[in-house]
């Protein structure tokens, strides 16, 4: 279908440029005041919607319970849960006003098809703060996909906006963009939404801005956020934020595929683990925190190690004590047996564990908290959880950095409009990963990509159909 | 597990593909709100081919998880949670039931079922033509009562056997604890209210209109199921109110059977052909495609049962009563006969499934069995 759809021929109010949560807020918020949208998804059809397509909740400040949240999540406290992950890297402002609306986007996002669950099996911690959608991110993109169907909203996949054409007054005037491989077309607007999310999977961008290691790193998320749009911007005078150099990214199953793996390549082993690195010595304490502190960080850890990759090691008593992977991991007998299958140097490997179990001291040992049950006189040390390895069968996964997304984008004001060094653009907003920088400079908070999708994508749309009416 | 070993490598193929797709949902979970499956899913960490046999049966083929899933296909996890389910569903119902060459003809042809149902007409006319009764009023006219009973007292008994020690056959596949009585008032009430099919919050499933949630489904089952129960109760009734009453049919309208037949009759008629319609909208990939052809003869059969059995009613009194009793006769005596060999197993499989699973959860929440995963 996708394959030989061409762009209706008119000027369109509002050309939003993006398929995912925000781009949809956006385009939906707008078409529902009479504007006539057009949307420019870089993804076919089977793959739309982003990364919002592998996202799973939705974290929104709540006075009360509000539909599957329970209890009370306040602006002081989701404020203060934003700079313990960004360690202060965040505009106050922007942040306040996102978590103040987030409140108001559940029951707009209810209103438009989007289904949430209770929190799911294991994720007691988040029924709080954050509401699940059912069936995870691509149900919502469903909906909101048919909610803009409904509306009249053209929707155009596999569309590659290669530039933003403005003139001298500082107005954007069109899209260039080539449909399906395609020659390339002029698309003319009134206003446009840049919702085109980061540059994490243009691998040539990751190892200019983080180095050759780059090119071993997994992308999480979808293959089509190149950052083309994003690039153009900057390259036409547009104001940045956020570190150029970096990205989110977690430690994951090394055999996952390398774009789109999504949640499940996820491994929460490593607190329950000795991990070793390729030349079979271990590089971190282990056991420094619970792992939902702590997942971030491995992703920049076994980075940093050559090869860019990490063996994570258990025994039998630790294998049932966390989610399961969706790869089965290697396992053997004896530590020698599985060095060799894992391709280490099994008396390396059996050295390293030994002098990690003669650290092991009595204890007791509980999985789910801080336990005190650290390891005597190895460097580095392992502080909690520390279990000799030693009870077959033994099991190993490989581990490489997985990047979630990049933190450098456009900088925009709490109206979602695209700054210059001359003051903002007068017909061009951004919304969603593109503009995230703005207010998440470091680190994560689980489900706040979308909420800065949903708010700034519904005051785009706002802002946008606005200037149009 | 306690599964035989005779297993072809056709099961054992359907078994792991489903298999390998139960290890990726379960690192995931974000369906867990849809059904029973997901849930089901997440008290274990490696799947026996038992478990999995029981996560087939219990999943309703909603559908709900392929459109909400970021790796169906061209993704190279392909997932189709729902078709590969299907295929371990249907491959079980033809597996625990014997004769299996029998299961395996009428599941997957419906020409086989159409030839069945000719020779069920054909008896049933040599019955009337070669059996008529010296005496009796409306049908007893074409066919003594006795001879009914003779015919249809096996025909419906001897299959119930079949189907019985199939369902014993699956409660020792799936390993399942022995249940307490409370679960099967869950298990009868998630059957009651197609609970598996509403897409767990009344929005319903995904059947016929792709990503879009539509209860069709769900009330059109609904009709069949409560249109075959009413029929069922009708009969039971007149026999009961002709042997302990004697008081024997025809019977008036306002009379007990027939105050639970036409009702019955209406609701199943137009229920099979609904649930009919909404096959020919819905994409066949996304269950088990083979016996497409087959499940869609059943549920015509079905609506023919039910549409000659109303018939009667009007027809009584006319020329056209004898041929239409025949037909109708011979309609149910092949839906009878081949209830172990069709669709007709799936509801004593599936509420086994449903006992089974409210006996692991109800276990589970007592903090019997397995231990609980912790995710971190």
């Amino acid at each position: 279908m996708a394959e030989h759809q061409t762009i209706p021929p008119g000027d369109w109010d509002i050309v939003v440029i993006g398929g995912g949560n925000a781009a949809l807020c956006a385009a939906i918020t707008a078409a529902e005041t009479g504007a006539k949208v057009l949307i420019l998804e870089g993804a076919p059809e089977t793959y739309r919607g982003g990364n919002s397509r592998h996202t799973r909740n939705f974290r929104c400040m709540h006075q009360g319970p509000l539909s599957v949240l329970t209890d009370t999540y306040g602006e002081d406290e989701y404020f203060d849960d934003l700079l313990l992950v960004t360690a202060g890297k965040t505009d106050e402002h922007l942040a306040r006003m996102a978590i103040r609306t987030s409140e108001e986007c559940l029951p707009w996002m209810e209103a438009h098809g989007v289904r949430f669950q209770p929190s799911l099996s294991g994720t007691l911690s988040l029924s709080r703060t954050n509401a699940f959608f059912l069936g995870g991110g691509k149900a919502l993109v469903n909906a909101y996909y048919q909610c803009a169907e409904d509306l009249g909203i053209t929707v155009i996949y596999r569309a590659q906006v290669r530039h933003i054409g403005m003139d001298d007054d500082g107005q954007a005037t069109h899209v260039e963009v080539s449909v399906a491989d395609g020659p390339v077309q002029e698309v003319r607007g009134r206003a446009f939404v840049l919702a085109s999310g980061g540059f994490q999977s243009d691998i040539d961008w990751l190892t200019r801005a983080w180095g050759p290691a780059a090119a071993n790193f997994l992308i999480r998320g979808t293959p089509y956020n190149r950052g083309v749009v994003l690039r153009d911007m900057l390259d036409q005078g547009c104001e940045s934020v956020g570190d150029p150099t970096q990205c989110h990214a977690v430690a994951i199953d090394g055999r996952a595929p390398k774009y789109d793996g999504g949640i499940v390549t996820r491994l929460d082993c490593v607190p329950f683990s000795v991990v070793l690195n390729r030349d079979g010595q271990r590089f971190y304490d282990e056991g420094q925190d619970v792992w939902p502190k702590r997942y971030a960080i491995w992703g920049r850890l076994v980075a940093a190690q050559p090869d860019q990759v990490g063996y994570a090691i258990i025994d039998s008593k630790s294998i049932d004590l966390f989610m399961p992977s969706v790869f089965p991991p290697n396992k053997a007998d004896t530590v020698e047996e599985l060095a060799e299958l894992m391709g280490l140097d099994p008396k390396v490997v059996a050295g390293t564990i030994a002098e990690f179990n003669a650290a092991c001291r009595p204890g007791t040992f509980h999985p789910t908290e801080l336990d005190g049950l650290a390891t005597d006189g190895i460097e580095p040390p392992k502080t909690n959880w520390a279990r000799p390895i030693d009870t077959p069968p033994f099991y190993g996964y490989q581990l490489r950095p997985g990047v979630t997304f990049t933190y450098l984008g456009l900088k925009v004001s709490d109206k979602a409009r695209v700054q210059t060094a001359d003051g903002p653009l007068k017909n061009v907003w951004a919304a969603g990963e593109i503009m995230a920088g703005s207010i998440l400079g470091q680190g994560y908070l689980a489900g706040f990509g979308m909420t800065i999708g949903t708010v700034f994508g519904r005051i785009a749309g706002q802002e946008a159909a606005a200037h149009v009416a | 597990m306690s599964l035989d070993t005779t297993l072809d490598t056709n099961t054992e193929d359907l078994i792991a593909e489903a298999r390998r797709q139960v290890e990726i949902c379960n690192a995931c979970r974000y369906c867990e709100g849809f059904c029973s499956v997901f849930p089901a899913m997440t008290r274990q960490k490696a799947f026996a081919d038992g478990d999995i046999t029981q996560l087939a049966n219990l999943c309703h083929n909603c559908r709900g998880c392929y459109y909400s899933c970021q790796y169906t296909p061209p993704h190279e996890f392909a997932l189709n949670l729902p078709a590969a389910l299907a295929e371990v569903r249907q491959d079980s119902w033809e597996r625990l039931v014997r004769p299996r060459r029998l299961a395996r003809l009428f599941h997957t042809h419906g020409v086989a079922l159409a030839l069945g149902l000719v020779v069920g007409f054909a008896l049933m006319f040599l019955a009337v033509s070669t059996m008529p009764p010296e005496d009796g009023e409306g049908f007893y006219a074409y066919l003594s009562h006795v001879a009914m009973v003779a015919i249809f007292l096996p025909a419906f008994v001897l299959p119930l056997v079949v189907a019985g020690v199939a369902v014993r056959d699956y409660w020792r596949e799936i390993g399942a604890p022995r249940p307490a009585w409370r679960d099967f008032t869950v298990a009868m009430d998630r059957g009651a209210r197609l609970k598996n099919l509403s897409g767990g919050q009344g929005q319903g499933c995904n059947f016929e209109r792709e990503d879009r949630y539509t209860d069709a489904r769900r009330w059109a089952h609904q009709a069949v199921m409560y249109g075959f129960l009413l029929c069922f109760a009708s009969t039971s009734v007149a026999t009961l109110m002709h042997y302990l009453l004697g008081m024997e049919a025809p019977y008036g309208p306002l009379a007990l059977p027939k105050l639970l037949g036409v009702p019955g009759g209406i609701l199943l008629t137009g229920g099979a052909l609904w649930l009919a319609a909404l096959k020919l909208r819905a994409d066949p990939d996304l269950g088990a495609k083979r016996v497409w052809g087959g499940e869609m003869a059943f549920v015509l059969l079905l609506a023919f049962v039910a549409a000659s059995g109303l018939a009667l009613y009007w027809a009584g009194g006319t020329a056209a009563l004898g041929t239409l009793l025949a037909l109708h006769l011979g309609s149910v005596l092949v839906l009878f006969l081949l209830m172990p060999f069709t669709k007709m197993i799936h509801p004593m499989i599936r509420m086994a499934a449903l006992v089974a699973e409210a006996s692991q959860a109800r276990r589970k929440a007592e903090g019997i069995g397995r231990e609980p995963l912790a995710q971190t």
